[in-house]
């Protein structure tokens, strides 16, 4: 396979075989899954089809405030779902789109400014989405150790207060906590890139064609990427939302 | 001039009743023994005490001043609370001791924490020592000490000896006694009879969220 080759229809519907597989496992084992592999089946390929045009259209306008504004709305429908993650963070939706729109434009920037990557839809719009759903799936992960510690650890919050201690003294470690619980997951992936998993993208470089010392270059720029996303997105979040757990009054609620 | 003045004071937690329309005033070095069974509030009049928890309804001044005038976090520096059991954080007993400095932005002072901890009959070793390693009544005095290093104007004690031996609890409260002979005021919550009256020169016993009695020790 090199970079010209193209799958062609008659190949594509041959692979697509193998959803018969899944279905024959299903029905023999009984496992009464028929009926949602093949909605996820028919789901997966229609998105697929519809997100592919709308690829080949926003590609196709070289406008970068057109490029921002998709960026944006990626990030609005991140932090929305972040927000949704995280029901007990006061104002989750404001901090979530914050916290992500902070880390995806300093990561971009940096991307950008070092020539790594061109602001061109084609490049922004896949890098975007790929820092954006990890930084999206952080947050998820900070909100919910965060409420949790809150309400374990009050006994602990309570003694700092009581001791005259301010609200960021008294929650600093759920803070470290949370932001690590944030992080951990793209740590550990990071760890295990090239022992135990080729990353898809990787992978897909190396299917079109492409060297894979090349594909490499594109993985580590990505890992790093999406470190420096999670871990200020992470960051920004927790601090912001912290204060949310107490009143006025500095009283935990 | 109270020190600490409850006017018509109603606490409310989810629909349920905590405390209801306590008046009461705690004048400058008085030692209250608080009592009541279990339930009737005394916990939350504590909390109240030094702004852990707002009242629902009714007054609570400090000088004279409402209690909301002052910025909570200083607020709590001169009254501080000691809970009924004692929460130690991080690894070690120095991480403790070195907190309320560190929230001051000062400088642990060696001196005071060596004079502390002799009086709670603690050896100095003990800064080292792992805080899961203690048993409860070190736990307790710790955490005392923790709360004293500054010498907080009143003193609010939640039940501090009912999980200490006759010896520890001995000598707590000779330390506590001889705070509030020098000044310092002290709320003690108690279930023990007897010490409810060896030190304290006021009895406050609560009773289905109210106040039953204010008695006036001999």
């Amino acid at each position: 396979m090199n970079s010209s080759d193209t799958m062609n229809i008659t190949s594509l519907l041959i692979a697509s075989s193998l959803v018969l597989v899944t279905l024959f496992f299903s029905y023999f084992q009984k496992l009464k899954l028929e009926k949602d592999i093949i909605i996820s089946v028919i789901r997966a390929v229609i998105q697929l089809i519809a997100i592919g045009y709308i690829l080949e259209y926003i590609f196709g306008m070289k406008n970068p405030l057109f490029t921002t504004l998709l960026l944006l709305f990626m990030t609005f429908n991140a932090a929305y779902n972040a927000a949704k993650r995280g029901k007990a963070i006061r104002n989750g939706l404001l901090i979530s789109f914050v916290s992500i729109m902070t880390g995806t434009l300093i990561t971009l920037i940096i991307l950008v400014f070092s020539k790594a990557i061109q602001y061109v839809p084609n490049q922004i719009i896949p890098v975007g989405g790929m820092i954006i759903s990890n930084s999206m799936v952080a947050l998820g992960l900070c909100y919910k150790q965060i409420t949790s510690d809150f309400k374990n650890k009050s006994e602990e919050v309570e003694t700092k207060l009581s001791l005259g201690a301010d609200i960021l003294p008294s929650s600093i470690e759920i803070i470290r906590n949370s932001i690590r619980t944030g992080m951990q997951p793209t740590i550990d992936s990071a760890k295990i890139l090239g022992i135990v998993s080729l990353p898809g993208m990787m992978t897909g470089l190396i299917l079109a064609g492409t060297p894979p010392m090349e594909a490499i270059k594109y993985q580590i720029m990505v890992t790093f990427m999406i470190l420096s996303t999670t871990s200020i997105s992470s960051f920004i979040a927790c601090y912001l939302s912290y204060k949310g757990f107490f009143n006025s009054r500095k009283q935990l609620i | 001039m109270s020190l600490l003045r409850f006017k018509n004071v109603n606490f409310h937690n989810d629909g349920t009743t905590i405390l209801k329309n306590i008046c009461v005033d705690i004048e400058t070095g008085d030692f209250i023994s608080i009592v009541g069974s279990s339930g009737s509030g005394k916990s939350t009049f504590l909390k109240l005490c030094c702004h852990l928890i707002s009242p629902t309804s009714g007054n609570i001044t400090f000088k004279d001043k409402s209690i909301t005038e002052y910025n909570p976090v200083e607020l709590r520096k001169i009254i501080s609370y000691c809970f009924q059991t004692p929460y130690l954080f991080g690894d070690t007993v120095i991480e403790n001791i070195n907190f309320p400095f560190s929230i001051r932005n000062l400088k642990s002072d060696a001196k005071k924490i060596n004079e502390l901890f002799s009086m709670f009959h603690i050896p100095a070793d003990f800064l080292n020592k792992d805080v899961k390693t203690l048993s409860g009544g070190e736990k307790q005095r710790i955490s005392l000490i923790r709360s004293l290093l500054f010498e907080p104007e009143i003193l609010l004690l939640d039940e501090i000896t009912s999980a200490l031996d006759v010896n520890n609890a001995e000598i707590v409260e000779n330390v506590i006694a001889s705070l509030n002979k020098k000044g310092m005021t002290v709320l003690w919550i108690t279930h023990n009879p007897e010490q409810s009256r060896k030190y304290a020169n006021k009895l406050l016993t609560l009773e289905a969220s109210e106040i039953k009695s204010l008695e006036v020790l001999a």
